[in-house]
């Protein structure tokens, strides 16, 4: 009972919600990049939100079904074929043994999440099945997925078909304006700085990963060349000697020497993550407590957003 | 004490401007105290050489109780000193050249006998300062200055598990096979990171470490490998 990897595309990964409560051993919390589209791919399918799906970055995923069972994919414009034929992202549909699916590559967003109902079925470590490569933990073997791997979920043959209604579905654009909390080190870039930083535009270079996205623009520049190392934060800042911001993600150093501007929103630093290389990012400004509240209207649009059921499927 | 904002759910503390064995004792009743005083509002905590990273759960609190929760924790951080807190740890160490690559070149370089860095090296009770770098990678300190060698010009690609090394006034065992630029002096036998242990390590940040210099025999009876 399992879905099999015929093509992993470009970068696919097992995760799971994270690994928390462990960076007292030097361990990051790897997870999904976009935590919206990962948890309505869970809800949809009814599933725990703890349940461990598949994040294909840019695309080329491509599956065959050898068991019976219901999936779901959602997040970026990857268009998916069952048995060639196109399905609608954001809904979930049923899949028979012997089916094939497929992932094509995203034109808006590059981050997907294919759900299964039940979840896939994979031991943790430290308490989660997120997959870190760079410290070889996590999903099959702490490794990113390869054909012939064998993904072990659930025989389910009754389910409903549910789906994010259209007008709820995000649309990934090419530019992302990321809301900056601000801390760290902030004091130590003077105004001249800090309003270059702020009213700049920048582009996501070709270094963006699941550690950081490097952006490209004018050079920041600050009082100090570096600070005791020190723990950071998701979405924190960097600005190292060349001036170049780099947003710090799920995979990033629990620590660091470079000194930070602030931090990104992490609901904005998540729609960063689904912009390719060459997406364009402006900075702004907001307090902690616009922070806060952004984040709680965020929790509850995602829990609450009512799901419709699915038209049915043709073309079988 | 200062406090800052680090992002939309966590704060930091700094506790010292600089390293030291002062602060590390400040830093670990700092990370025992918030993590008492957060319960389960608490997702996770990074001590560092002088600060402290609290990272809590957005949607059970919010930044103004974690800050005033912090503020009630001042009394530990002030009580703590130089000498206190953290447990005892010994780690068995073959010192040999050919066990740590750099240990001649290094004894030559600081003028000193090679019986006299191993005696300077295992003669020190550390801190452990910071965690992290990779899984299980501790930075142990304060190396004495008579052996505080700088980080190699071209860091090794390949750096053997268990090597001892040495950077200016720092010190660490590599937990795994990885790239470094540190100065070998030796090898622990003890597994600093092993996912299947329990624990999975046996230094927490905190921690007070001393070196325990062993022969070879020891080294390879204790489980030690030799590149």
């Amino acid at each position: 009972m399992s879905l099999v990897v015929r093509q992993p595309g470009l970068l696919s990964l097992l995760q799971d919600p994270g690994r928390y409560g462990q960076h007292g051993i030097g361990l990051t919390t790897g997870g999904p990049l976009d935590r919206n589209a990962f948890a309505l791919c869970q809800r949809l399918l009814g599933n725990d939100p703890a349940a461990t799906a598949i994040e294909a970055s840019f695309g080329g995923l491509e599956l065959d079904a050898h068991t019976d069972t219901f999936l779901c994919v959602t997040g970026a414009s990857m268009p998916l074929a069952i048995n060639g034929k196109e399905r609608e992202l954001w809904t979930v549909h049923k899949v028979k043994a012997g089916d094939h699916i497929s992932l094509g590559y995203a034109t808006d967003g590059c981050r997907s999440y294919l759900g299964v109902a039940g979840g896939f079925v994979v031991a943790p470590q430290f308490g989660s099945t997120a997959t870190v490569v760079r410290e070889q933990l996590g999903g099959l073997r702490g490794d990113k997925l390869a054909p012939g791997d064998v993904l072990p979920c659930a025989t389910v043959s009754e389910h409903h078909r549910l789906q994010v209604p259209r007008d709820q579905r995000p649309h990934y654009q090419n530019q992302v304006t990321v809301r900056v909390i601000p801390g760290y080190q902030q004091q130590h870039f003077d105004r001249l700085q800090q309003r270059r930083f702020f009213s700049s535009e920048w582009t996501v270079s070709q270094r963006c990963d699941r550690m950081g996205y490097r952006l490209e623009g004018p050079a920041i520049r600050c009082d100090i060349e570096g600070i005791l190392s020190e723990g950071i934060c998701f979405g924190a800042i960097q600005i190292p000697a060349d001036g170049q911001p780099i947003v710090l993600l799920n995979d990033r150093q629990t620590i660091g020497g470079y000194p930070k501007i602030g931090a990104a929103l992490s609901l904005d630093a998540e729609r960063m993550a689904q912009l390719q290389p060459g997406g364009r990012v402006h900075f702004a400004a907001i307090s902690p407590h616009a922070a806060h509240n952004a984040l709680h209207l965020n929790h509850w649009r995602i829990q609450h957003m009512p799901l419709q059921a699915a038209p049915e499927e043709r073309n079988r | 004490m200062q406090l800052s904002y680090a992002g939309d759910n966590a704060v930091i503390l700094y506790l010292g401007e600089r390293t030291g064995a002062e602060v590390a004792a400040r830093v670990q009743a700092a990370t025992a105290a918030a993590r008492r005083v957060l319960g389960p509002d608490l997702i996770d905590l990074v001590p560092s050489y002088a600060s402290l990273l609290v990272i809590y759960d957005p949607l059970r609190t919010d930044h103004m109780s974690v800050i005033h929760r912090l503020h009630g924790i001042r009394a530990d951080i002030d009580g703590a000193s130089a000498g206190s807190g953290g447990r005892e740890i010994v780690l068995p160490v073959y010192y040999s050249a050919e066990s740590g690559a750099d240990l001649e070149r290094l004894a030559q370089q600081c003028q000193l006998p090679v019986d006299e860095v191993i005696a300077l090296h295992s003669g020190t009770e550390y801190r452990v300062y910071a965690i992290g770098f990779a899984p299980g990678f501790a930075y142990l300190g304060e190396v004495d200055t008579r052996i505080a060698a700088p980080r190699l010009a071209t860091p090794r690609a390949k750096v053997p598990r268990g090597a001892v090394a040495i950077a200016d006034r720092q010190t660490a065992i590599y937990p795994a096979v990885s790239p470094g630029g540190w100065n070998l002096i030796g090898n622990c036998p003890q597994r600093m990171f092993d996912p299947n242990a329990e624990p999975t390590m046996p230094v927490a940040v905190g921690d007070r470490v001393r070196f325990e210099p062993i022969s070879r025999e020891r080294f390879l009876e204790l489980g030690g490998e030799l590149a």
